[in-house]
């Protein structure tokens, strides 16, 4: 199982407490959690990436791993440690404001 | 007794405002949806139970939602704003053209008749329309075939903020955009043109009487005169008696014709409320005193209420969707200000007392007359 960790607005959103646990299939990809995490919280369709174009939301980072996986291409296989369910891939609300 | 309830939208959530009739004391609830901007929530006139609301931020886009006892419980629904078509491109400062974007929903406008069925008002500017409690929205893409290449953003956006549904001819729509005027259907939405002839945008527009690009604030109906429109424009409080085939000026007597929202008495059809702002280049009240203007003649003549509105040291705005009438027989009042005051009259306007003081900056105030 993939651990995802969401900012606190999409925990509110999602009504959940704590990291969600997704099943993804391999290769387990940025694209991929995405997918299994909006399949499984439909009300966070939108939030993390436009609904059409399936691009990251300008304001919204992904990490894993002490590092920033932002800029990678959503199909690239995000860390084994991630892949594994031994680290959460995490996805925050980026510094945007004074 | 009627229990009153004012829909508040706000910078950082929504709240909800309960009183009985005689409207002097009230209950607070929330934040709703607490942290998230919420341009808009509005009630459904054939279910006040069914609730709509924006809910927007500047990290997780647009989000809906909709509640079905009031305000209670919510749910999300659709939040797929996709233009019809080739998006195609507006206006952009620099005089080139731009690729058109959505933004936000300003404006939820339900049916009259039918609470599943309700229009949004989005930025960059569009109408759209869902006929499933907004499960899915649809464009009405014929409006920004008006010339929508020509249409600019403002410094608030280029945003559909008004949008009324006439009452005696449902396939009759008015809609305001800012900074690029007044539209009207007549066929349901298929098929739209401006309205904006009389508009005068001198120093703000090339061609002060141009049929596109005026910076229309709000527009207000009576719904036993369909055809009489107010209107406060950036600068100007106009009138239309004929649906807005023609406008004429009634400032009047203002202290300043520059305001976002305008209103109608709930049983007068020619007593209509501005609230003046000082400048385009202020944006809070003259002299530092908020001031609700009534006219009793439909424009021109105006006398300023005063009874219970700070007057010194005020320099709140009230913004175009912040101010909302009831339609209980002593027609009451309310408005909301970037101070995060909402303030109530029971009387039509002539006496006012604050409701709550410290909400966040206030985005938009309905209110809803429940048996």
């Amino acid at each position: 199982m993939i651990q995802v960790t969401l900012p606190l607005h999409l925990r509110t959103l999602a009504q959940v407490t704590g990291p969600v646990e997704l099943e993804v299939s391999q290769p387990v990809t940025q694209r991929a959690i995405l997918d299994a995490l909006e399949a499984a919280y439909p009300m966070l369709r939108g939030t993390i990436r436009d609904p059409v174009t399936k691009q990251r939301r300008a304001f919204i980072r992904f990490f894993a791993c002490g590092e920033d996986l932002s800029h990678e291409p959503p199909d690239a296989a995000v860390p084994a440690e991630v892949a594994t369910g031994k680290q959460p891939f995490r996805i925050i609300g980026a510094m945007a404001g004074g | 007794m009627s229990e009153v309830r004012v829909l508040v939208g706000t910078r950082k959530g929504a709240f909800l405002l309960r009183s009985d009739e005689r409207r002097q004391d009230w209950t607070v609830e929330g934040p709703h949806f607490p942290g998230w901007e919420v341009f808009h929530i509005t009630g459904t006139p054939a279910d006040p139970n069914r609730l709509y609301a924006s809910q927007s931020g500047g990290w997780f886009g647009q989000v809906m939602q909709r509640s079905d006892d009031g305000g209670k419980t919510w749910e999300t629904i659709g939040n797929e704003f996709v233009y019809e078509g080739v998006p195609g491109t507006h206006q952009w400062y620099d005089g080139s053209q731009h690729p058109w974007e959505f933004k936000r929903v300003w404006h939820l406008e339900p049916s009259p008749d039918d609470a599943d069925s309700v229009y949004a008002g989005v930025e960059d500017a569009a109408l759209f329309h869902s006929s499933d409690g907004g499960k899915t929205w649809r464009e009405l893409p014929g409006l920004r075939e008006v010339k929508g290449h020509l249409w600019q953003p403002g410094a608030g956006g280029m945003c559909l903020h008004t949008i009324i549904i006439s009452p005696d001819n449902p396939n009759r729509i008015f809609v305001a955009i800012s900074a690029a005027g007044a539209f009207r259907t007549d066929d349901g939405g298929v098929t739209w043109r401006p309205i904006n002839e009389g508009l005068k945008s001198e120093f703000e527009l090339p061609d002060a009487t141009a049929e596109v690009g005026h910076c229309v604030h709000s527009i207000a109906m009576h719904p036993s005169r369909p055809d009489t429109l107010f209107m406060q424009k950036h600068w100007d409080v106009m009138r239309s008696d004929n649906a807005g085939e023609l406008w004429c000026e009634v400032s009047g007597n203002l202290p300043s014709d520059f305001g976002f929202p305008i209103a109608v008495h709930a049983h007068e059809p020619e007593t209509i409320y501005v609230v003046p702002i000082a400048s385009d280049s202020h944006h809070f009240p003259p002299d530092g005193k908020l001031r609700v203007y009534r006219s009793r003649s439909g424009g021109n003549e105006w006398e300023a209420l005063t009874n219970g509105l700070p007057q010194s040291h005020c320099y709140v705005n009230v913004l175009r969707n912040a101010f909302a009438v009831d339609t209980l027989e002593s027609c009451g009042l309310y408005l909301g200000t970037t101070g995060g005051q909402v303030y109530v009259s029971a009387d039509s306007g002539d006496h006012w007392m604050p409701v709550v003081r410290d909400l966040p900056p206030v985005l938009s105030v309905e209110v809803q007359v429940l048996p």
